[in-house]
């Protein structure tokens, strides 16, 4: 028995239409939908904290919308981090959607990432040991959970599961432990399962997306790239596959770059699940477009879980003029000279580059700070080269915006306690 | 040559961590990347970019180099003033890397 898995977003402003080519057509047993970035929650916490209604992924109802109707018609479980700060929210709105298509299908909404509130915000952040308070004010906390808070919902029947913060893998490792009959305390099929959701969970960037250089690697219909699903065997090997018809190319090359995607130990990548180790792991080709990959090992997972906390880091400016034709680098950099010069002074370190190539030169001048007045001088002075800088200036922008900082610390597992809601189509017997 | 010739690269982010993951064209050309392709070596070509530690990781089961790099300049994703606030363009910028010692022989031999 193998389960079929697939991908149908790799980040929030992802494709749709692969998602609904998956679903339609290749016979999945679950379709996941990753789409939560580490910022992106403390981004959906501040949508929510103006709005209690929203703080999901903004495109929840568009990549939903023709989704769910194939995946009822084919069968096709649904998982996805959408939630992202308002998990409930993004529950009800799949409900409404299932009950307007006269469906009965349950929509299992996990929620419990949520820890600000138990968070000590004197704790030191990883990345710098600085008290979290001490960079600004924090506006999200979120632990990661996994795949033991998902599995709850599965069990419970739900055909579409809605989770905020969840690590990645773990949303691919709940529905292929509970399909395959994993136990929990097994770490070798948690890190199997693990790696299945590693290599999936980018979707397009398994299968020649992200990896195309025209005459090295070359990916055949890159406008047309199909995403990956895999075939998972209870002991954990996994063959790894696109859909006939589909452009893109899913090889050595493609599953090995993504292997290591993001992997900063090869020995021991943390979850929440298990600690993964791709020391051992194989990679071979067994035909066109497929991939099979075992060997990942196991060891316990990490007592305490990560979380990544959101806080206001102020504003950024940036700002940019160009240059082109004979000395255009000379006059980018005696551009930047002069924005230098007029910069000097002031409370902000702006970054000043001259981007392009002798031809065709960009200066770009960036700047973050808390004081919004000070950041406008910084594009101002840009703005200004116009009439006052080199020959030929042109195509001026200027973008200011509000910057959310992340950080990472730790928390307890015991502290973190994940909750499983159940919505039931209108009508249906509790 | 450049590394660009024998191999591609992925890069990802954790925060101030780049990770940049070397894929060679023919696996042939591993033995001679673990040589050449040192931690160093990569530390000094992207030291516009990186100011901390570089370590490299061998695969050799699938022959792959991984380099975790440290201290990326900037401050990292969430708050860098950079263009390319992820870092993404790095692996680009790795395969720029010149390398003198490595045979025409193996380079040749890399299918089209």
């Amino acid at each position: 028995m193998t389960v079929r898995i697939g991908s149908g977003a790799g980040f929030a402003g992802d494709r749709i239409d692969p998602a609904v080519d998956l679903a339609r057509r290749a016979a999945l047993d679950d379709l996941v939908l990753e789409c939560l970035a580490e910022r992106t929650i403390a981004l959906g916490q501040q949508r929510r904290l103006a709005d209690p209604g929203a703080g999901h992924d903004p495109r929840l109802h568009a990549r939903l919308a023709p989704l769910l109707p194939v995946a009822l018609d084919t069968g096709t479980r649904v998982l996805t981090n959408m939630g992202a700060a308002n998990p409930p929210a993004a529950g009800y709105i799949v409900r409404r959607m299932l009950d307007d298509a006269g469906s009965t299908a349950t929509v299992g909404v996990v929620t419990g990432d949520d820890v600000l509130d138990a968070l000590d915000l004197d704790a030191p952040a990883l990345e710098d040991a600085r008290p979290l308070r001490a960079h600004g004010e924090i506006v999200s906390a979120n632990a990661y959970l996994g795949a033991d808070a998902i599995a709850p919902a599965l069990e419970a029947g739900a055909q579409v599961v809605v989770t905020g913060r969840v690590a990645d893998p773990s949303l691919f490792l709940a529905p292929l432990a509970q399909r395959l009959g994993w136990a929990p305390d097994d770490v070798d099929a948690a890190a199997a399962g693990t790696l299945v959701g590693h290599l999936l969970e980018c979707a397009g960037q398994l299968t020649g997306g992200y990896a195309a250089d025209p005459g090295r690697l070359d990916v055949p219909d890159l406008a047309r790239l199909g995403f990956p699903f895999a075939d998972v065997a209870a002991d954990g090997t996994a063959t790894y596959g696109k859909l006939d018809g589909t452009g893109g190319r899913l090889d050595r090359h493609t599953v090995r770059e993504q292997l290591l995607y993001e992997v900063t130990d090869p020995s021991g990548y943390v979850t929440p699940d298990v600690l993964l180790d791709l020391r051992g792991v194989r990679v071979d080709a067994t035909g066109p477009d497929r991939v099979r990959v075992h060997g990942a090992r196991g060891r316990p997972r990490p007592e305490r879980l990560k979380v990544t906390v959101g806080y206001d880091a102020g504003s950024r400016v940036e700002a940019e003029i160009s240059y082109a034709g004979p000395g255009a680098d000379a006059r980018g950099r005696l551009a930047a000279d002069v924005v230098a010069t007029r910069l000097a002074g002031l409370p902000v370190t702006p970054r000043i580059e001259v981007l392009g190539g002798p031809a065709d030169a960009r200066l770009r001048v960036a700047a973050r700070g808390d004081d919004p007045a000070v950041l406008e001088v910084v594009g101002h002075e840009v703005e200004a080269l116009y009439t006052n800088g080199p020959a030929g200036g042109g195509g001026v922008r200027v973008h200011h915006a509000p910057v959310l900082g992340v950080l990472s610390t730790f928390i307890p597992r015991d502290a973190v306690r994940p909750r499983t809601r159940i919505l039931e189509a209108v009508g249906a017997a509790a | 040559m450049q590394l660009h010739d024998l191999a591609h690269c992925r890069a990802g982010d954790k925060g101030t961590v780049a990770t940049l993951t070397v894929v060679p064209h023919d696996d042939a050309s591993y033995d001679d990347l673990v040589r050449v392709l040192t931690a160093d070596r990569v530390r000094a070509h992207l030291d516009p970019w990186i100011g901390g530690e570089v370590v490299r990781h061998e695969l050799p089961l699938i022959s792959v180099l991984q380099f975790v790099c440290s201290g990326v300049r900037g401050g990292g994703v969430t708050v860098s003033t950079a263009l390319d606030t992820h870092g993404k363009s790095l692996s680009s910028r790795l395969l720029a890397l010149e390398l003198e010692d490595v045979s025409a022989a193996r380079a040749a031999s890399r299918p089209a």
